[in-house]
């Protein structure tokens, strides 16, 4: 696709301008659904888990996470910023030595990376953290 | 989209902002092992007091990255160059390991690279190609492909924690004076050398970016962005495309140079090979 | 199979029974999102490994299901129970149908 320099300012206020009247960030309902879908709708309390994750990550392609929900039998890892919210989920077996689990994840943008902990007796926790991506400058 | 990008990327070079310090003055140890990463500058890199390790600029998450060496993803490249290094390959019928028993007799190679050789400057690349195909009568491997980078991570990691020391008297000598011209030529659209950057404003923020002092010490490099080892001259390529200036050829005289040149700015800092970096 | 796939694990060498143990897995993988474009402007088709799995002696200790968004070369670290002496299985799961394997040992003592 070829725009020019005009054509594409034009597109990137008017894309602002419908996403700030949608008033929600557009991807977030897409978290939601994601959850739920986890949830069965069921509450989801804060607490009990623990998401550690750098307020600023030098790079998005590799940002690294560590989750905690002591008494959890699952927990699932979203990015509310990506294209698509999912990233992990971390089931624990009868051998694991603690319900915790670290990876590296991929963030398209600056967002909430959100923790669901599925805890023995059925419940749900929740925590979030917000990781600011940069890019620009050489490194990016 | 192309005048976007430029007006981004004339932004970013505009944005240089006041120095900020590197997080809390640090100590790089691996694996037990200590490493220099700040030391007197040498007496030929007259602009600057201190060199100092790229790694300081890095964030506390991509430190920690390079303080164990499995948690560094550089490793698992040092390992599939291990599987090279005892690999047949050509018709002599040879891998590597048929003529050097041991990878670690290459300790102390790194730090004295780029080197001259009967009027040519030698890189490790070129040293790994002429084993190639003059012992093992194999094709030579693409200068800064996937299988070269990681048998230089390999072979260099050898020299790990060994100080910098390149000759750049006597026959480099020519070759230092180039790869010096050249670190102090603009080029490109932006019309900037390496030093307006790595000399003028390291420790700056370029943008959203720490900017280091440019050293090659722990290269090849892991780095976040494309998730890959890169080599010295991969590296200097995204520099110049950076730039918008036309880079040089990799593997070619002016990198060579550059790189001889770029290595005596780092003596005395400790070889990093592989380290990690955004 | 995907090219260049190599996996590396760390666990300690010995344990004493009912001890937690740390380990720490990494498989290089390009872990393709299917977001990207190619060169001709075309998607890239997603290629990742899909799923993670550690035993220990038969009994499961962690099943991580992977999406797009974890990044090149997974890397996962955990704890495991070590009950008694054995031998740990990793097995990850690639969307092109390859399993790729390695296990190791751990003493007691």
């Amino acid at each position: 696709m070829d725009l020019t320099r005009r054509q594409a300012l034009a597109l990137g206020s008017a894309t602002l301008a419908i996403a700030s009247l949608s008033g929600l960030p557009a991807f977030a309902s897409l978290t939601d659904e994601a959850i739920t879908a986890l949830t069965g709708g069921a509450d989801v309390t804060e607490g009990g888990i623990d998401l550690i994750a750098p307020e600023i990550a030098e790079n998005g392609n590799t940002v690294p996470v560590e989750v905690s929900a002591p008494g959890a039998v699952e927990i699932a890892l979203f990015a509310a910023g990506n294209p698509t919210p999912a990233v992990a989920t971390f089931k624990f077996g009868p051998l694991a030595g603690s319900r915790s689990g670290s990876t590296r994840i991929r963030l398209a943008k600056t967002q909430q990376v959100v923790a669901i902990a599925k805890m023995e007796d059925g419940s749900f926790r929740k925590t979030s953290a917000t990781v600011k991506v940069t890019i620009g400058g050489c490194g990016g | 989209m192309k005048a976007i990008k430029l007006l981004v990327s004339t932004a970013c070079f505009m944005g240089m902002a006041a120095s900020t310090h590197a997080e809390e003055p640090a100590t790089l140890s691996i694996e037990g092992q200590a490493f220099t990463i700040q030391a007197s500058a040498p007496a030929h890199t007259e602009n600057l007091d201190e060199v100092t390790s790229g790694w300081i600029y890095r964030t506390k998450e991509t430190r920690a990255l390079q303080l164990d060496d499995f948690d560094n993803p550089g490793f698992v490249f040092v390992d599939k160059a291990i599987d090279l290094w005892n690999e047949v390959d050509g018709s002599e019928d040879k891998s590597c390991a048929s003529c050097h028993e041991n990878v670690e007799d290459f300790a102390g190679l790194r730090t004295t690279l780029p080197r001259a050789e009967d009027g040519e400057l030698v890189t490790m690349e070129d040293l790994v190609n002429e084993c190639r195909t003059e012992q093992m009568g194999a094709e030579p491997w693409k200068y800064s492909g996937g299988k070269m980078t990681g048998m230089t991570a390999l072979i260099g990691l050898q020299s790990r924690g060994m100080l910098m020391n390149v000759a750049i008297d006597g026959e480099a000598a020519a070759f230092w004076e180039k790869g010096k011209e050249l670190y102090y030529t603009r080029v490109g659209q932006l019309d900037m050398s390496c030093s307006n950057c790595h000399e003028d404003n390291y420790d700056t923020m370029i943008r959203a970016d720490h900017l280091s002092q440019g050293q090659t010490n722990g290269f090849p490099t892991y780095r976040l962005k494309n998730a890959k080892l890169n080599s010295t001259h991969a590296r200097f390529k995204g520099c110049m495309k950076n730039i918008r200036a036309q880079p040089y050829k990799v593997g070619g005289d002016e990198f060579k140079s550059l790189e001889l040149y770029i290595a005596s700015r780092g003596q005395g800092l400790s070889v990093e090979t592989p380290s990690v970096r955004n | 199979m995907a090219s260049g796939v190599k996996p590396r694990v760390k666990v300690p060498k010995k344990a004493a029974a009912g001890d937690v143990v740390t380990i720490k897995t990494l498989i290089s993988h390009k872990m393709e999102s299917g977001q990207r474009k190619g060169d001709d402007g075309a998607l890239i088709p997603r290629s990742i490994i899909n799923r993670f799995t550690a035993d220990f002696n038969g009994q499961n200790v962690i099943d991580v299901t992977i999406e797009p968004a974890v990044s090149t070369n997974p890397y996962f670290q955990f704890e495991a129970l070590v009950p008694e002496a054995g031998e740990f299985k990793f097995t990850w799961y690639d969307d092109d149908g390859s399993v790729y394997e390695t296990a190791k040992k751990i003493a007691i003592g």
